[in-house]
């Protein structure tokens, strides 16, 4: 089903940190960003679609009064926005807001509590959001162009540190959830964005962390340290599907929104692909497995689709020093 | 990252460490009277009260370097000795073998158990000496008070700083080599087989549940291993089987300790490049090294009817030729207090060694002692 394309090098290997891998895709320009953090800093590397030219670029976490930083960077991550695209980084000392090819740095928002943030970030509309290990997550106004960045609200609801976050923002849809954000307890909560964010539903765990999710067409698919994953419906937290996914930790999960193929990688080394399809009888979501890949030796902290359809992937390994990519054969 | 790491590091290490230096004791003959000694003064100097109140505070992990230097004076609490070549080595396989750990614990949880491994190895190394089996028995309960109510995030968190501090090592170990669980590119072997973790399923099985949660559906998939479903959980009492292997001795007198310098590949030397600027840990690094020389007790230097040299190498010669060859880029730049030009850590650290001298709880001899733990800190 898929097979493997060459890797990108990279220059420095990629920490054991969830969600390790961010991908945003510029048609216009036809090439594709990566980013892979490396202890306090942030490998970027650009790669033309025809595969000819790539450029590198690293980024390091910022701090005041000091100038090189060795706080570590808890996550890099590209936040798609209607008029514009960020490259966000959230370090243990505070978030760095970039241009997404990150030439400019936009926005600095240091973090004055002595506590360590494990900063996710996604987009959704005019907001970024960010989460802070207390449990709270921050909602940003972002402008179409710029850098009149506002902290708009903090919204505390869960009792554990925010492990990942996302986002849907299907635009023909009426979509009733946009927002999930999950902790390491495994509590997922629900929120609709508006004036002020409102939470929907609380999905509760069963004391284990939950280290990835992702919205997709109203239902949330959640990566467990378990190894497990399962698929909620967002507002009503019914559970319509319980996979025995991997061996080990769930790293990433990945939803390709075109086609409802979604991704997971975990610390087993492996890869697997899955198909998610809504049942037009029961309107409630199945899945189907598609195909495994293993990357031998190596326990993986990112995977992404590099595309809405899912036609190509790639995976980063704690240690590794290349982003692995796969294509459709 | 998390602040509790410092702690389960330190305990790791200095069970490997013990591990390899009870191996060598006996490889190279050194009369059992001596070598005991030695074991009881590393330990009691590792479980000193001070040095571990100390360690156990939330703190950020130390610098690669402070560690090391931390570990040189370890190994030297004692009437034993090591060559610059002799103590890389050790330090390589210390590091090695806890990186190995950290990675192959199914759980993160499980890294509990490993340091307990540690630990019940050490309490045997000192089972005839009550003094400081009692130091143990308390670390004991220092570990199972601040880590068993973490929460298998939280475990996570200090696994993940525990890869971090790791990052980029990729030393070859011949006993690792040997047992196929390490490549030939220095990289640990990863199994697609074998028992899950406690608390997860052997992957294969998708359930399908209806809007009122009964199942309509499973359907398996290859998961592509060879899994079998998890062993009991180990113990995280101070008494108990912990079920895991990992973090117990693998050596033995037939298991030779070599590791292997040359070929290691030119990215696995990928090493962060050390900020001149001034590090603001300096300090609380110093304290910790300052603890450690205020839990030792003055030992005359190389005191030819006691003292005596451990070579982790098997010849004299195998030594200098390690020392000479080593590539730059695996050096530990340990701390080398006379020759730093860094004056205000100098300044700082006599400071340290100053207030030593006039807090209430010292000898009457306490100026001497003073003058002694700095004059051996110079020939670090």
């Amino acid at each position: 089903m898929y097979h493997k394309e060459k890797s990108i090098q990279i220059k420095n290997s990629a920490s054991a940190l969830y969600n390790n891998l961010s991908v945003l895709r510029i048609a216009p320009r036809r090439l594709t960003h990566f980013t892979v953090v490396h202890a306090n800093m942030v490998n970027m590397v650009s790669a033309s679609w025809d595969g000819l030219n790539y450029t590198h670029r690293q980024l390091q976490s910022k701090e005041p009064n000091v100038a090189t930083s060795t706080s570590l960077i808890m996550q890099a991550a590209f936040c798609v926005l209607p008029s514009r695209d960020l490259l966000v980084l959230t370090s243990q000392k505070g978030i760095q807001m970039y241009e997404s090819d990150g030439s400019i740095m936009v926005y600095w928002h240091a973090l004055d509590t002595p506590e360590t943030p494990t900063g996710k970030h996604t987009a959704f509309r005019y907001n970024c959001f960010t989460r802070v290990s207390s449990g709270a997550f921050l909602v940003f106004d972002v402008p179409s162009k710029g850098s009149n960045i506002t902290l708009s609200e903090v919204l505390e609801e869960h009792k554990e540190s925010i492990t990942d976050m996302a986002s849907e923002c299907s635009g023909s849809q009426e979509c009733i959830a946009n927002l999930v954000t999950a902790d390491d307890d495994g509590n997922l909560c629900v929120w609709k964005s508006g004036e002020e964010f409102q939470l929907l539903n609380k999905i509760p765990g069963f004391d284990m962390s939950c280290s990835s999710v992702k919205l997709w067409k109203g239902t949330v698919v959640a990566g467990y340290g378990t190894g497990q994953i399962r698929l909620y419906e967002a507002v009503t937290g019914i559970l319509h599907a319980e996979i025995n996914a991997h061996a080990r930790w769930i790293y990433s999960v990945d939803v390709a929104p075109f086609s409802g193929l979604l991704l997971s990688a975990a610390e087993d080394s492996l890869v697997r692909v899955w198909h998610m399809t809504i049942n037009p009888d029961t309107n409630s979501v199945e899945v189907a497995h598609l195909h495994n890949e293993c990357v031998t030796d190596t326990q993986i902290c990112g995977a992404k689709f590099c595309d809405g359809d899912g036609y190509a992937f790639a995976v980063t390994g704690y240690d590794l020093s290349e982003i692995i990519r796969y294509i459709q054969s | 990252m998390s602040s509790r790491t410092l702690p389960l590091l330190f305990i790791n290490l200095g069970g490997e460490m013990l591990y390899i230096l009870d191996q060598r004791l006996r490889a190279q003959n050194i009369p059992a009277d001596k070598a005991k000694k030695v074991m009881n003064d590393i330990i009691t100097t590792m479980f000193n009260k001070k040095f571990l109140e100390e360690l156990f505070k939330p703190q950020e992990l130390y610098s690669k370097k402070a560690l090391r230097t931390v570990f040189d004076r370890l190994a030297h609490a004692s009437i034993m000795r090591l060559n610059q070549a002799s103590m890389d080595k050790l330090y390589d396989l210390m590091t090695m073998a806890f990186k190995y750990q950290v990675l192959l614990c199914p759980r993160p949880k499980d890294l509990l158990l490993v340091s307990f491994n540690h630990m019940d190895a050490i309490k045997d190394f000192v089972k005839d000496t009550p003094s400081i089996l009692s130091q143990v028995d308390e670390t004991y309960r220092q570990l199972i008070e601040m880590y068993t109510p973490l929460s298998s995030g939280e475990f996570q968190l200090i696994r993940q700083t525990l890869l971090i501090f790791f990052q980029d090592m990729h030393i070859r170990v011949s006993i690792f080599l040997k047992d196929k669980v390490q490549n030939s590119n220095g990289r640990f072997v990863l199994p697609t087989s074998g028992p899950v973790p406690h608390g997860t399923q052997v992957p294969g099985l998708i359930r399908i549940f209806s809007c009122t949660g009964e199942e309509i559906t499973r359907l398996k998939f290859n998961n592509g291993g060879n899994y079998a479903a998890a062993l009991r959980e180990g113990s995280y009492d101070i008494f108990g089987d912990r079920v895991t292997k990992l973090g117990t001795n693998m050596y033995s007198i037939s298991r030779p300790v070599e590791t292997h310098m040359s070929g290691t590949s030119k990215n696995s030397a990928q090493h962060t490049k050390v900020s001149a600027a001034p590090n603001p840990l300096a300090k609380e690094e110093l304290n910790l090294l300052a603890r450690l020389m205020g839990g030792l007790e003055v030992q005359k230097p190389g005191n030819a009817d006691t003292g005596f040299r451990i070579n982790l190498f098997a010849t004299d010669e195998e030594e200098e030729e390690a020392l000479i060859s080593r590539p730059d880029e695996l050096s530990y730049g340990v701390i080398n207090i006379q020759a730093t030009k860094d004056q205000q850590a100098n300044a700082e650290l006599a400071k340290i060694m100053g207030e030593f001298t006039e807090s209430g709880d010292q000898s009457p001899t306490a100026c001497s002692k003073g003058d002694d733990l700095l004059a051996m800190m110079d020939g670090l």
